[in-house]
């Protein structure tokens, strides 16, 4: 079972949870935590684990054989992201804007390019006390995070199938979170309680719902003075896992960068509770 | 020589663009031929690899002098580099021509 | 013209409710851009009234002719994001999968496939209570923020400022360090940047630095939430100390600014006392 825990933006405590909730329930099953904000990732703060295995990650670039190039200009023609540019007898390609579609390659009349390996990034698997995480990080300056998402999605069919699986999603709804989406079986939004948080759920919802996944609802910071998230939860049919109260002590917990469950009881009862939804669902 | 400088307009009293990459035009003046001559700049509205495809239009126009506001981002200023175009850079709200003046007086700083 | 952008690498670290609380402060006398596009939050403080909307295309996507298809399924063989797939009866496009390559269009044999742009969400001009107007977009599901579309939001700003004469833009920018940030950036005469008392804050506003840095554009920095830890925000005044970025304010830890986001206002307008003087500070230092 691979379960999201994903938001509309960022900074809704979807770390928080995620890391959370795989360390509490990690003393009873086994757990793969995964980090998919490729770009991002920082549920590493939280996690003291030992690194068991590190691999590398690759996509494909076009390199010129510069022997064979006549110099004709297809290839930067056909390349839609503006990949390749030829400067006087010099055809130069920039990997970061490459999508590795081999329009240029396979539509060169010279066959003069032809795709190598280029680095992508790096994932990172740990043991921390039986609790295993996998971390995805892109090569800094690397801008495609769909790729190594999908390469980390495979991964984790390859290696851990009979674990279950949580997910902490990128922000926001585009690509990378809808690669995230596509693999999960059930996705727990984050919010806020806040029009920020609503108006960010309610496109998180739409995009949940146009990929056609389950869901549910966890409201972070709950002061309880807000009450148009839990409104329209309600009129939509959304069901809310969890409530997380609104709680300075939990705040600086956090920026410390330590974890909630074993330090606050208020927190471990949601926990409790969103691992009881989990199981009426089957989930779990 | 060509100098180009990035600009709101095709004529040398536009004021300058302070962008790269998106920049509207690209206002070039021929040292050897003491004339000017614009190019509306297509990068303007590429939706990806802006930089490059900028990069592409100067080389293919000869320039080897950029005088811009800001200065390009990383995968221009590779492509600026190897296509042998130095970019200088000025802060002030100014006209083409005026760029063009304190670059010819060494009054611009380097990229 | 000066043209103002306020960034912050990560997201939740109150960007856009500093932007809003200067755009309140600022009054008629600046036309703000929304460009952090992925988390447009900014209309929800000041509830805009839209004059203009438009649609917005980025980047492209195929349209196949089924007159034309004859199903040969190259199209299907090539694509490398399995973006096209073999139906029934016709050819099926996935538009979540799509990259916008371009390749089936180049290689269809019966010239079946014509790459059309694609439509990616909307642009707005709105009128906001403080007199001025907000240039803002949404995107669809799956669509992604991009340097064009962010250099769109600046375009329009910008002409609006010209039109009407007013001093300043004022520019929520992009999160990340990507294609829009540089973007955002791009034609910038002065960053702010909001940080706030946690580690991966931090570890983002560094990124940033880099890239302002590379641009030599004139930074000044807010640290929010600076109470929560001090340990750490002694750390990033030392940073910013170090690269000579003028430390404009440290806000507080505050519930109020939770209430007045909630009420739908800017800080400085929801409790003028103590936020006023506050914000008028970090004006006066900017513009």
């Amino acid at each position: 079972m691979k379960i999201a825990f994903a938001s509309g933006k960022g900074g809704t405590g979807k770390t928080t949870l995620s890391v959370n909730f795989a360390l509490y329930i990690s003393a009873t099953r086994d757990v793969l935590l995964t980090d998919f904000d490729v770009e991002e990732p920082d549920s590493h703060l939280f996690i003291q684990g030992d690194l068991t295995n590190k691999i590398q990650c690759y996509t494909e670039i076009p390199e010129v054989d510069e022997a064979l190039c006549n110099g004709c200009g297809k290839c930067r023609e056909v390349c839609n992201f503006h990949a390749i540019t030829q400067l006087g007898n010099h055809t130069m390609v920039f990997p970061q804007l490459c999508h590795s579609c081999y329009a240029c390659v396979e539509l060169c009349p010279q066959g003069a390019l032809k795709m190598i390996p280029e680095e992508l990034g790096m994932l990172s698997e740990f043991d921390a006390d039986g609790l295993k995480f996998l971390e995805a990080r892109l090569k800094i300056g690397k801008e495609m995070a769909v790729p190594l998402i999908r390469q980390t999605a495979d991964h984790i069919q390859e290696q851990y199938s009979d674990r279950f699986i949580i997910i902490d999603a990128p922000p926001g709804t585009s690509c990378p979170v809808v690669e995230t989406i596509r693999f999960s079986d059930f996705v727990v939004l984050v919010t806020e309680p806040t029009p920020f948080g609503l108006h960010d759920l309610t496109l998180a919802v739409e995009t949940v719902r146009l990929m056609d996944r389950p869901f549910g609802v966890v409201i972070n910071k709950d002061d309880g003075l807000y009450n148009d998230v839990v409104a329209y939860c309600e009129s939509e049919s959304i069901e809310i896992l969890a409530r997380i109260p609104h709680q300075r002590a939990i705040a600086e917990l956090y920026s410390q960068g330590l974890t909630l469950f074993d330090k606050n009881p208020a927190f471990l009862e949601q926990m409790v509770a969103l691992e009881s939804k989990f199981k009426q669902k089957a989930l779990l | 020589m060509k100098i180009a400088i990035t600009a709101l307009e095709g004529n040398s009293n536009a004021k300058m663009d302070a962008r790269f990459g998106r920049a509207k035009f690209f206002v070039i003046y021929d040292q050897d031929t003491k004339e000017w001559s614009s190019i509306s700049n297509e990068a303007a509205e590429a939706a990806h690899g802006a930089g490059p495809l900028a990069v592409q239009t100067l080389a293919d126009a000869g320039v080897k002098i950029v005088i811009t506001g800001n200065g390009p981002g990383g995968n221009a200023a590779r492509g600026l580099q190897t296509a042998g175009i130095n970019v200088f850079l000025n802060k002030d709200d100014i006209t083409v021509q005026e760029a063009l003046d304190k670059y010819l007086k060494n009054e611009l700083i380097s990229f | 013209m000066k043209e103002v952008v306020v960034i912050s690498g990560k997201g939740g670290t109150g960007k856009t409710v500093i932007t809003s609380a200067l755009a309140y402060a600022l009054g008629q006398d600046c036309v703000l851009a929304d460009c952090d596009v992925d988390a447009a939050d900014m209309h929800l403080i000041f509830k805009p009234q839209t004059q203009i909307a438009e649609d917005f295309y980025s980047g492209e996507e195929p349209e196949i002719d089924a007159e034309k298809c004859i199903q040969c399924s190259l199209c299907v063989q090539k694509c490398r994001f399995n973006a096209i797939k073999m139906a029934e009866s016709a050819i099926e496009f996935d538009p979540f999968a799509c990259e916008g390559c371009g390749f089936c269009s180049y290689i269809c044999p019966q010239g079946a496939i014509t790459m059309k742009p694609r439509y990616t969400g909307k642009s707005f001009q709105s009128e906001i209570r403080t007199g001025t107007t907000m240039v803002h977009a949404r995107l669809l599901p799956g669509g992604e923020n991009s340097g064009k579309l962010v250099a769109h939001t600046k375009k329009v700003a910008h002409k609006l400022a010209e039109e009407k004469n007013v001093p300043y833009i004022l520019v929520d920018g992009s999160p990340g360090i990507g294609c829009p940030v540089i973007s955002s950036l791009s034609g910038a005469n002065y960053v702010l940047l909001v940080t706030e008392a946690t580690q991966s804050a931090f570890h983002d506003l560094k990124r940033v630095y880099e890239l302002i840095q590379k641009f030599r554009i004139p930074a000044g920095c807010v640290i929010n939430k600076h109470d929560l830890n001090p340990a750490l925000t002694t750390n990033i005044e030392d940073f910013l100390h170090e690269m000579d970025v003028p430390l404009l304010a440290k806000i507080p830890y505050d519930e109020t600014v939770l209430k007045a986001v909630k009420s739908g206002q800017a800080i400085n307008e929801f409790a003028p006392k103590p936020y006023a003087e506050i914000i008028d500070k970090i004006k006066h230092r900017i513009f």
